[in-house]
């Protein structure tokens, strides 16, 4: 049995052993939704990093560096900036006036049914493209790293899906929680060696290790070109590059506040103040991460060599081999395993919050809003609703395939919530005449105006040459209408333009007069939902 | 589960906690660093992808040996999240002060009127 084998199968034995202690902690929507609000604030700002730092940042962000430099960095930088807008508007408020999604802050003061319907729609999308993108992924990477051991694509995909679905159907948020922490404290474990043994490479002098970066040495069509890797300019080339990179700022910025999977965990802990402290807790963890990626991206530029990695599985395998060529197989065994955890928690933490938005909001809040749910039926539609989730992505990743050009995904994800998402939280906490009407014309455009400018942007809308098969095509083989791969500059003005638009021509005294309960209870936490009692 | 059925309280009891002076307080408090706060660090990051967009030149523009002001300027970023962090966590110490003791005016106020579940 080959050496990363043998560790992803002990991380799946850990991992499972939690969910058996976590099933029995999980019956009642409080416990099975929210943890029973006990997680405290380090152990939540741990899992918030381990939700959120995905396979694209640590072997994504990893690879960008390693072939492209210093524009890699820029999405290093945006992730945890953007923890700044969560920790400022909305961990807070959110946490004092919901229960277990994000619709519950919109459902305050105005009318819930048409409002949850739209909420739930908006997180299911961004869930389910997000999980996507992480599964064909997964699939490809996991294929890849095990590809002594004979596993293929598609039992990688369905190996994934299947202990996602089992993580969240029997253990709930508990379970997901406790995966996202061993895998946050795995992944910054790993990247500390990786950037220490960096380090040691060049001697332990940062002047040695940027002067190799400010030298990178590569092959281009069969010329060898020394680089600058410091230099900025490399991905975002002109002539809209400059909007692009602008464009992407915004998305991750006011993204991440919106992103559902990220705003639930929230509601695990026992107030407003332990939100704070975790978000806090969380940005330690992920800047210190995201700095690192200097170490593991140049490190694989100039360590490994570009040349190297292309021939040897391509950009998302930069941080294995660096840590095979530093370290030996046990390393690179090690560095695998722990991406995989990467992708097991990141996909339990969007599948539980897309069954909790599903069960919450669209089954509780909108289907049954009048009769009301009996006692359990939420948990149980949110566990059914898990199982299809996951039945659904694994499917989808395998009609797509490893080769499916699926990156867009991601910046769709964070655009949808820039736009849709995040213009609807905060308009209904901080603007009185906020109605009804602006929140759904408000989602409603943001997700369209998101989807639309991706479908007509280069990742949709490209011509390739003919030597491209398959699913790695582009979708639609002409030149693009749109020329920005992230849509966030013109689909967040339009999020918010349709909730404005949308609230003024319309009248709904009762959201006014609501407002001040709201404004009450989102800053003092008074009437918050409590931790439920053993 | 009272959470969104709020008619249990009257109307006039959320008005009157919203234009206390204790409330207005915790509320200008709260302005008075978030709203700065929001705009600086909006700038700042701003500043970066505007920078190495528009006039990537100059950001190439080498200050201690090899290292570019764009690496600087972007290492920076990371210490200006946690340093707005740190003082946002120190500025609500005294939110969560003035929220506590709205709370329990409120309680000893209304007794049971609002549910304090």
């Amino acid at each position: 049995m080959s050496m990363p084998l043998m560790m992803f199968l002990l991380f799946i034995a850990v991992t499972l052993a939690i969910t058996y202690w976590a099933s029995k902690r999980s019956a009642g929507g409080s416990a099975y939704f929210a943890a029973s609000r006990r997680i405290t604030g380090w152990q939540n700002g741990i899992a918030v990093a381990g939700d959120y730092m995905s396979a694209a940042s640590f072997l994504g962000i990893a690879g960008i560096i390693a072939f492209q430099g210093y524009d890699g960095f820029m999405y290093s930088v945006g992730w945890l900036v953007a923890y700044l807008t969560v920790l400022l508007v909305v961990a807070e408020p959110l946490r004092n006036a919901g229960r277990y999604t994000m619709a519950d802050v919109l459902a305050y003061r105005l009318r819930p049914r048409p409002v949850r319907a739209m909420a739930s729609m908006s997180t299911l999308t961004v869930s389910t493209f997000y999980m996507i993108a992480q599964m064909v992924g997964a699939g490809a990477l996991v294929a890849l790293l095990l590809k002594d051991s004979g596993i293929s694509y598609h039992a990688a995909v369905v190996g994934v899906g299947v202990l996602m679905i089992v993580y969240v159907v029997f253990g709930g948020m508990l379970a997901t929680t406790w995966v996202q922490i061993i895998k946050a404290i795995l992944l910054i474990a790993g990247t500390i060696l990786l950037s220490f043994l960096v380090l040691a490479h060049f001697h332990f002098s940062l002047g040695e290790f940027f002067y190799a970066i400010s030298h990178v040495t590569y092959h281009d069509k069969g010329k060898e070109v020394v680089q600058n890797f410091l230099q900025p300019g490399l991905r975002f080339k002109p002539p809209y590059g400059a909007l692009d990179l602008i464009s992407l700022g915004l998305a991750l910025i006011f993204g991440t506040a919106g992103l559902p999977h990220i705003l639930v965990r929230f509601y695990t802990v026992p107030d407003a103040k332990t939100a704070r402290t975790s978000v806090v807790w969380a940005m330690a963890l992920i800047g210190s991460f995201y700095i690192m990626t200097t170490f593991l991206g140049f490190g694989a530029a100039t360590i490994v060599g570009r040349d190297f990695i292309a021939t040897h599985g391509g950009t998302n395998m930069s941080a294995p081999l660096l840590a095979q060529s530093l370290a030996g197989n046990v390393f690179f065994a090690f560095i695998c395993a722990i991406a995989f955890a990467t992708i097991l928690a990141v996909v339990a933490g969007l599948t539980i919050s897309a069954s909790t938005s599903f069960a919450h909001d669209f089954w509780a809040g909108v289907i049954r809003r009048d009769k009301g749910c009996k006692p359990g039926e939420e948990v149980l539609i949110a566990r059914i609703s898990a199982f299809v989730v996951g039945a659904v992505a694994i499917v989808i990743a395998i009609l797509l395939g490893p080769t499916a050009n699926v990156a867009f995904l991601v910046a769709l994800a964070f655009a949808v919530a820039a736009s849709a998402n995040l213009p609807a939280i905060v308009l209904s906490l901080f603007w009185k005449r906020f109605n009804t009407a602006g929140a759904v014309t408000g989602l409603a455009t943001g997700l369209i105006a998101s989807i639309g400018l991706i479908l007509v942007s280069p990742s949709i809308m490209a011509v390739d040459p003919p030597t491209v098969t398959g699913t790695a095509r582009h979708l639609i083989q002409s030149k693009a209408w749109f020329p920005l791969e992230n849509p966030g500059i013109l689909s967040i003005p339009l999020g918010f333009m349709g909730a404005f638009l949308g609230t003024i021509l319309s009248h709904e005294p009762s959201s006014e007069h609501r407002f001040n309960e709201l404004l009450v209870r989102s800053n003092t936490g008074l009437g918050a939902e409590k931790v439920e009692a053993r | 589960m009272q959470l969104n059925n709020p008619d249990v309280v009257d109307r006039t009891d959320w008005d009157k906690m919203a234009a206390a002076p204790k409330f207005k307080d915790l509320m200008s408090a709260k302005k008075l660093f978030i709203i700065p706060a929001f705009i600086f660090f909006v700038v700042y990051y701003f500043l970066l992808p505007i920078l190495v967009g528009y006039a990537p030149k100059f950001m190439a523009t080498q200050v201690f040996g090899v290292v570019n002001i764009a690496y600087l300027f972007a290492l920076s970023q990371f210490l200006m999240a946690w340093g707005i962090a740190a003082l946002y966590v120190r500025a609500a110490n005294t939110f969560d002060k003035l929220a506590k003791e709205i709370i329990e005016t409120s309680e000893d106020r209304a007794s049971g009127a609002v549910e304090g579940r």
